[in-house]
């Protein structure tokens, strides 16, 4: 069966749980290989062994960290060429997005982005997108070259399944003109010690109702081992991170459950979030169009109401 | 300084988009508008004009109403328009719409700077930047919610998710903008009069030396098999608080067995 690459998101050899579930669905289209870039390979290789790599192309070059995105996808387009591959798969970050665009024009191969599901068909691999704020899926299928998909987390139950993860190491020489774009300096966010927002399973969010007080919005979160978002309302006026907004310009989240504290619902946050399994929202204002979306509302002031959640949640625990 | 910005019509989303038979989107029976993503791009090359000088130019790829998305952007201050119209774009996907803007970029000439939005309000793949900076040869500083023009280098930051990067090159460059960068104006009473004298072209795919046989839906890459209206939500249970909305919000959870 011919190879299926995977792109290993990691930091430092750590491997994500998006790894997981790509190398999952590569095992249903072939024979998954993963494509590791950075100097940790060994600190990586026994999860990607787990999930069943069976080889591992190593990347280790400092010019694909220290440039934007051309270097990178001139490394991919030389897995690409090695590999021959049936698919390419990468986690849909910001980052991966335009290296897969760019290795979609070097490769002459049909991109598809933020697919929510992957399966083998008779054309080739098929993809599934929710499109236009979550109103239609469609799918959809590459017609020229290897089919290049960005795939969302959280798509598949990631499953183990042992394999040699053969270590390949790929020499790549960035060229010239894929230096242009520097990366003069790095700052690293700082970490909340709560899950990541896009791989969370229960995400809590506040909007422009808290009034610029998350504290409920937090507590609530925190008893139910929840990732806080925020509606662009909260974070331009400087309430919360722009790296928590969720919707069109933010993340694009699709979690077990979602709940909205003081979130009116616009379509441009409803395009973050409306694929999350369970929505629940508490809003005052029961007009308010996030109500349409939900499972479960509750008409009323978020400053009464999750603290009584937060506290009912944990005398049920007990 | 010269810049090209890259502005999409799109339908609206407060309204109910749609598809073709052809399984392409419904362009025609929607109220379309410039994606108010390409409004923060539009924003930023004025600014950047205004500091010094030079000459802001607008490009979009699309079907006749298209023109609409491009005015908007005129009355903004932008100085002329260009619009890339022809009945065989239709159904393109981004790799051809990447190769009918670069080619209609090099017509324009040299652009010092070249920018666009963060991402189409309609395909949302935030990719045609990307695949531009690659046609073109131009480094690409993209996604960045600052800017700043000096002396021939172009300075941004991005602001990824495990971290933020300052991002530096040479023009010409390609740069795309997030909607962090800038509040866009609204068009003035000056700007809407104005902006009916200025030049807007139109070219087809012969103007630009494009094949055809290299756009539209028979050429493109990819191909949407089918589509699917999401089923509608079934309206959930709402109470209304009267002492124990959190009580009931957490008897909820519980029976879903989230706690
Ligand atoms: C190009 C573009 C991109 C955008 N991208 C995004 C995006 O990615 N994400 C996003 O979220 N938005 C985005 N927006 C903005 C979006 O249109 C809305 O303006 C925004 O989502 C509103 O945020 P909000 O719901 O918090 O505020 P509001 O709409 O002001 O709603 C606040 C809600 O809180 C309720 N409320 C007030 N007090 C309380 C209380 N004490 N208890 C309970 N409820 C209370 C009110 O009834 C109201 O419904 C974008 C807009 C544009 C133009
Ligand atoms: C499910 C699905 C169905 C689709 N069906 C169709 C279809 O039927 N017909 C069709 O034409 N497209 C269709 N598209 C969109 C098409 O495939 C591409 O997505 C589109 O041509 C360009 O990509 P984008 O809109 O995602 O732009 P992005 O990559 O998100 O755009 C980023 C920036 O590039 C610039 N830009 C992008 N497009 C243009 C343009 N045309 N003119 C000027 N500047 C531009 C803007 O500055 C924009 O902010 C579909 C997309 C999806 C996901």
């Amino acid at each position: 069966m011919a190879e299926v690459l995977v792109l290993v998101d990691h930091t430092a050899g750590q491997v994500k749980k998006t790894t997981a579930e790509l190398l999952t669905i590569a095992r249903t289209l072939g024979t998954p290989s993963a494509v590791f870039v950075g100097s940790d390979v060994e600190a990586a290789r026994p999860r990607l062994a787990q999930f069943g790599a069976e080889k591992v192309y190593v990347i280790d070059n400092a010019d694909v960290d220290n440039y934007l995105v051309a270097p990178l996808a001139e490394a991919l387009q030389a897995v690409v060429q090695q590999a021959s591959p049936a698919a390419v798969l990468l986690p849909s970050t910001p980052h991966n997005k335009e290296a897969a665009a760019r290795l979609a024009i070097k490769t002459e191969s049909g991109l598809i982005t933020d697919a929510v599901a992957v399966e083998a068909g008779d054309a080739g691999a098929t993809a599934t997108q929710s499109v236009f704020a979550g109103s239609y899926t469609v799918k959809s299928t590459v017609t020229k070259g290897a089919p290049i998909i960005t795939v969302k987390p959280n798509v598949v139950p990631p499953s183990a399944s042992q394999a040699g993860a053969t270590v390949v190491p790929v020499d790549v020489q960035v060229s010239d003109a894929a230096k242009g774009a520097k990366i003069t300096a790095r700052e690293e966010k700082q970490k909340s010690g709560r899950p990541e927002l896009t791989e969370a399973a229960i995400v809590v969010s506040g909007g422009r109702g808290t009034g610029g007080d998350f504290s409920p919005v937090e507590t609530f979160a925190d008893t139910l081992g929840a990732a806080v978002g925020a509606s662009r309302a909260a974070v331009d006026a400087g309430w919360y991170p722009h790296s928590s907004q969720v919707g069109q310009t933010g993340k694009q989240v699709s979690p077990q459950l979602y709940v909205a504290a003081g979130i009116s619902g616009a379509i441009q946050h409803r395009a973050g979030m409306q694929t999350s399994k369970t929505i629940v929202a508490i809003n005052k204002d029961e007009e308010a169009p996030i109500f349409e979306l939900v499972d479960f509302g509750v008409v009323g002031d978020l400053f009464t109401v999750l603290p009584q959640a937060t506290d009912a949640v944990k005398q049920a625990r007990s | 300084m010269n810049i090209v910005v890259c502005v999409k019509y799109v339908p609206d989303a407060q309204s109910d988009r749609t598809f073709n038979e052809d399984n392409t989107t419904d362009r025609d029976n929607v109220d379309g508008l410039l994606s108010e993503l390409d409004e923060y791009a539009v924003e930023a090359a004025l600014k950047i004009v205004e500091a010094g000088e030079g000459e802001v130019t607008v490009v979009t790829v699309g079907p006749d109403q298209a023109a609409d998305a491009v005015k908007k952007a005129l009355q903004m201050g932008a100085d002329k328009a260009v619009h890339v119209s022809d009945d065989a774009i239709h159904g393109s996907d981004a790799v051809a719409t990447s190769l009918v803007l670069a080619e209609a970029i090099k017509k324009i000439g040299s652009p010092d700077l070249v920018l666009t939005g963060l991402a189409s309000t309609d395909g949302t793949m935030s990719v045609v930047p990307a695949m531009l900076a690659e046609r073109l040869g131009l480094p690409q500083v993209t996604q960045v919610s600052t800017l700043e023009v000096e002396g021939g280098t172009v300075k941004g930051r991005r602001d990824g998710d495990v971290a933020s990067e300052s991002l530096e090159a040479q023009l010409p460059a390609l740069v795309s903008v997030t909607d962090q960068i800038n509040e866009p104006r609204y068009p003035s009473f000056k700007g809407i009069m104005a902006a009916k004298k200025k030049p807007v072209e139109t070219w087809s795919l012969a103007d630009l030396g494009v094949d055809a046989g290299q756009v539209g839906l028979d050429a493109a890459w990819t191909k949407v098999e089918s589509f699917a209206a999401r089923p509608p939500r079934e309206q959930g249970e709402i109470v209304t608080d009267e002492g124990d909305g959190g009580t009931k919000l957490a008897e909820f959870l519980v029976a879903q067995k989230f706690v």
